[in-house]
C-alpha cells in the first residue's frame, strides 16, 4: 500500500472498549477499508467453517476412550448436511440402522444420558465437548448416577435426546450441542437439559439451556455450575423447562450505569 | 377445486389455500411445511390457475376458517368495498397486467389499498418477477411521520441498532454515536433488549430518551421488548415512542408471540395518549407502532395452517396496517435456512414483503440479513440491498460493521446506508438531514464531513480522552 493510504480513520476508537461491535472501523470514500472488509471475511470463513466442516466422530470417539469414556456413535434422519439444515424435523429422529444400535445394546436402567451432537457447529464440539466431559461426568458419578455410554450423535438437534432417554428410560437427559455461530463465537456450544425428557412429547417449553460455552463465554465451571444447580432443581420439583427457574447468578454483577454520552 | 390440464397432465388443487402454496416460488420453509408444489410443472401449473382466479373469489373463500381466526375476521370485515371497486372485475393474471400498467400510478394504488386483502396481494406477487415487484413497489407511497418524515420519494431512512450482549450502558452508547456519525438512525434507534423484562427496557428507555432530548435528534426511540413489557412501561410514566412487537398472521401464531389484537390495540391507544410526536403544520406525528415480521414465523410457531410462507406473511401485514405504524420490517434472513435456504430465496422474500407491504399501505423497511448457517454471504447482501433501494424501500437496518453481536446475525452497516444512498441519490429523513447538516455531519451535498470531530459530540468524547 502507499504511504498514506485514502482512506479517513475515525477518531473515536477510544469507545472500541466498551463493545464488541464492530465500531470506528474508518472508510475508504464512504466504504469498508480493506483491513475492515477483510477482517469481516474472515470471521465469516470461521463462522462458515463451524457449521460445514464434518465433525469427526471417529477421532471423537477415540479420544473420548483413551479417557476411559465409552461412547456410541449414532445418527439422525437428515442424510446430510444439506439435508440436516433445511429439515429439522429429521434431525430430531434417529435414523433406522440408529435405532437398532440402541435396541442390541444390553438392557440396563439409567438414569442419566449424556448426548453429543455437531449441531450447527462441529468447531464447538471439536474445542468443548471432550474437556468439558472431563468434569461433567465425574460430577454425575459422585451423584451415583447410572449412565449408559454417551451417545455421540451425527446431524442431530436438541430433540433427538428425548428418543435416546426414551430408550434408557432415564430421568436426566443432557445434550451438548454446536450453536449457531456467530461472527465473534463461531465455537459455541449449548447444554440442553430436559428431565423426562420423552419421545414426541417434550416441547422446547420442557428444556433448559445453557448458552454461549466457548473461551469469550460462559467457562466449563460456570456452565456446569448452572448444569448441575439446574439437575438439583429438576429432581426437587420433578420437572425442567420454563417452571425451573436457573437462580444460580443471582450475584451477577450489577451493570455499570456510566454512559459518556450523558454523564460529562 | 381449481383444476388444469398442462402439458399432458391433469392437476388438482383442493382449495385456494392449496392452490396460493403451490403456485408460491421454491423456498425451503415450504417443502419443510409439506405444503411446496413437487415439481416445476406443479408449481407453474398452479400460477395458470392462479391467473384465472377472479380477484373476487378471495372475498367468499377464506384461506383461514373466520370462525377460528381473528386475522381472517380483520381481513374480511374490514375490506372496503368502494376501494375495490375499481378492480373488483379483474383476475389474478389482469390484476398484476393492470398493476404493471400506467393506469396503475401512486395515487389509484394508494386509492385501492383498502380494497386489497392480503391473500390478493400474495396471489399476485406469486405470478410476478423480481422486476415487476421492484417497478410496482417503486410507485406506491406511504408517509407516516413521528419526529420524522419516513417514506418520501427520494429518500432512504435507517434503523440505527446499537445492540449489546448485556446492554452495557457505555456499549449502546457507542454504537449509537458511531451510527450517528455515519449518518444513521432517522428511521428509529432500536435496542433488540438482552432481557425483556421491565428494569432492563425502562434503563434503556430512558437512556435513548436522555440522548435524544439532549443532542436534539429528530428521531424516534424504540426498546424492541414484548408489548406487555412496553405496556408496563408506560403504565409507569418511562418515555415510550414506539410500541414495538413481532407479528404474524395467524390467531395462532400470534398467539404463541403472546398477542392478539386486542392487546396491540390497547397499546396502541396508550402510545397515541402520550403524544410525544413532533407537532408538524398540519398535527401531531402519531404514527407510533414498530412491527417486525418475516416468512417463517407462522410455521415455527406451527401455526401455519396450511398456507405457504409467504401467504402468511402478507397476512400479517392486514394485522400491522390496523395500527397504522411508523415502521414495519421484515427481517427476511434471520430465520434461518429452514425457511429460506440461500441468497436466492432470500433476495426475493424481501422483495416480495416489501411489494405486498407497500400495496397494502405499510411504511415497508427490510432487514437485510443471514446467519451463518445460510447459503448466503455478503454479495447476496448488497443484491437485495441494492434491489430493494431501487424498490423504493423504506429503511434498512444500521448495525455496526454489519455484524449484530447480540443476536448472532450479520444485517447492513452505516457504510452500505452510505453506499446506497450515494448510488442512488437517496436522503435520509428530512428533519434529519437537517440536523446532520446543521451537526456538520454531512456537508450541503449530504456527504459525511468529517475527518473534524462535529462540535456537538466533542464533550463527550473529550471524556474519554
Amino acid at each position: 500500500m502507499s504511504q498514506h493510504p485514502p482512506t479517513t480513520p475515525d477518531t473515536w476508537q477510544c469507545l472500541s472498549q466498551f463493545t464488541a461491535a464492530r465500531i470506528a472501523l474508518g472508510r475508504a470514500g464512504i466504504s469498508l477499508p480493506t483491513r475492515a472488509c477483510l477482517d469481516f471475511q474472515l470471521a465469516h470463513a470461521l463462522a462458515r467453517d463451524a457449521v460445514n466442516l464434518p465433525l469427526d466422530f471417529d477421532q471423537l470417539a477415540h479420544s473420548l476412550s483413551v479417557q476411559g469414556i465409552a461412547s456410541l456413535c449414532l445418527h439422525s434422519q437428515a442424510a446430510n448436511q444439506q439435508i440436516y439444515l433445511q429439515r429439522p424435523d429429521l434431525g430430531r429422529l434417529l435414523s433406522p440402522a440408529s435405532q437398532r444400535s440402541l435396541q442390541k445394546l444390553k438392557p440396563s436402567a439409567a438414569d442419566a444420558v449424556v448426548i453429543i451432537s455437531d449441531g450447527l457447529s462441529s468447531t464447538a464440539i471439536t474445542h468443548h465437548a471432550e474437556a468439558f466431559l472431563s468434569i461433567l461426568l465425574p460430577s454425575l458419578q459422585a451423584q451415583q448416577y447410572r449412565m449408559p455410554p454417551v451417545c455421540l450423535v451425527k446431524h442431530g438437534r436438541v430433540a433427538i435426546g428425548d428418543a435416546i432417554a426414551d430408550h434408557f428410560a432415564a430421568r436426566l437427559c443432557i445434550v451438548l450441542i454446536g450453536e449457531r455461530p456467530g461472527l465473534s463465537s463461531p465455537d459455541s456450544m449449548g447444554i440442553y437439559f430436559t428431565y423426562q425428557a420423552r419421545s414426541g412429547f417434550s416441547t422446547d417449553a420442557d428444556r433448559n439451556c445453557i448458552s454461549n460455552i466457548h473461551s469469550n463465554g460462559l467457562s466449563y465451571a460456570q456452565a456446569l455450575h448452572k448444569l448441575l444447580f439446574l439437575i438439583a432443581g429438576a429432581e426437587q420439583l420433578k420437572l425442567s423447562g420454563v417452571a425451573l427457574k436457573d437462580q444460580s447468578t443471582e450475584a451477577d454483577l450489577a451493570l455499570p450505569q456510566a454512559n459518556f454520552l450523558l454523564d460529562f | 377445486m381449481y383444476t388444469t390440464h398442462i402439458a399432458q397432465q391433469t392437476y388438482n388443487f383442493v382449495s385456494l389455500r392449496n392452490l396460493l402454496a403451490k403456485a408460491s416460488p421454491a423456498r425451503s420453509g415450504d417443502y419443510l411445511a409439506g405444503v411446496a408444489a413437487s415439481s416445476h410443472l406443479e408449481r407453474v401449473a398452479a400460477q395458470w390457475v392462479l391467473a384465472d382466479v377472479p380477484l373476487k373469489q378471495f372475498l367468499t373463500e377464506a384461506v383461514v376458517p373466520y370462525e377460528t381466526d381473528e386475522v381472517t375476521r380483520l381481513i374480511m370485515d374490514g375490506h372496503d368495498p368502494a376501494a375495490f371497486a375499481a378492480i373488483s372485475h379483474l383476475t389474478i393474471g389482469d390484476f398484476r397486467d393492470w398493476l404493471l400498467s400506467e393506469q396503475a400510478t401512486t395515487e389509484t394504488l394508494t386509492a385501492i389499498a383498502a380494497g386489497l386483502t392480503p391473500e390478493m396481494v400474495a396471489a399476485v406477487c406469486k405470478i410476478m418477477r423480481i422486476q415487476d415487484l421492484i417497478l410496482v413497489a417503486k410507485k406506491c407511497r406511504v408517509i407516516t411521520r413521528f419526529r420524522g418524515t419516513i417514506g418520501l420519494e427520494n429518500r432512504l431512512s435507517t434503523r440505527l441498532q446499537p445492540n449489546h450482549p448485556t446492554d452495557h450502558p457505555a456499549g449502546v452508547a457507542a454504537s449509537i454515536l458511531d451510527g450517528l456519525l455515519y449518518g444513521c438512525g432517522d428511521a428509529v434507534i432500536g435496542i433488540n433488549p438482552a432481557s425483556d423484562n421491565l428494569e432492563a427496557t425502562a434503563r434503556l428507555l430512558y437512556m435513548l430518551n436522555d440522548v435524544i432530548e439532549r443532542y436534539q435528534i429528530p428521531t424516534q426511540a424504540c426498546v424492541l421488548a414484548h408489548v406487555t413489557t412496553t405496556l408496563q412501561a408506560m403504565a409507569q410514566g418511562v418515555p415510550v415512542d414506539l410500541v414495538f412487537q413481532s407479528i404474524a398472521g395467524t390467531e395462532k401464531a400470534n398467539d404463541s408471540f403472546g398477542i392478539n389484537l386486542a392487546l396491540l390495540q390497547e397499546a396502541h391507544q396508550a402510545a397515541l395518549s402520550l403524544q410525544r410526536g413532533s407537532q408538524f403544520a398540519d398535527g401531531i406525528g402519531n404514527n407510533c407502532m414498530y412491527f417486525e415480521t418475516g416468512q417463517g414465523s407462522a410455521l415455527s410457531a406451527n401455526a401455519h395452517q396450511g398456507m405457504d410462507q409467504q401467504t402468511c406473511e402478507a397476512r400479517a401485514y392486514a394485522v400491522a396496517r390496523q395500527f397504522k405504524p411508523l415502521l414495519v420490517n421484515t427481517v427476511v434472513g434471520f430465520i434461518g435456512p429452514e425457511y429460506l435456504y440461500d441468497g436466492k430465496q432470500i433476495i426475493r422474500a424481501g422483495l416480495e414483503d416489501h411489494f405486498c407491504g407497500k400495496l397494502l399501505g405499510l411504511p415497508m423497511g427490510c432487514d437485510i440479513c443471514y446467519t451463518n448457517h445460510a447459503e448466503a454471504d455478503q454479495d447476496d447482501m448488497d443484491m437485495l440491498l441494492t434491489q430493494f433501494a431501487v424498490a423504493g424501500g423504506t429503511f434498512i437496518m444500521g448495525v455496526p460493521g454489519a455484524d449484530d453481536v447480540m443476536l448472532n446475525y450479520q444485517s447492513t452497516s452505516f457504510h452500505d446506508a452510505l453506499y446506497i444512498r450515494q448510488v442512488l441519490g437517496l436522503r435520509p429523513a428530512p428533519e434529519f438531514e437537517a440536523w446532520l447538516q446543521n451537526n456538520q455531519i454531512f456537508n450541503h451535498h449530504n456527504q459525511l464531513s468529517r475527518p473534524e470531530l462535529p462540535a456537538l459530540f466533542r464533550s463527550a468524547l473529550a471524556s474519554q480522552g
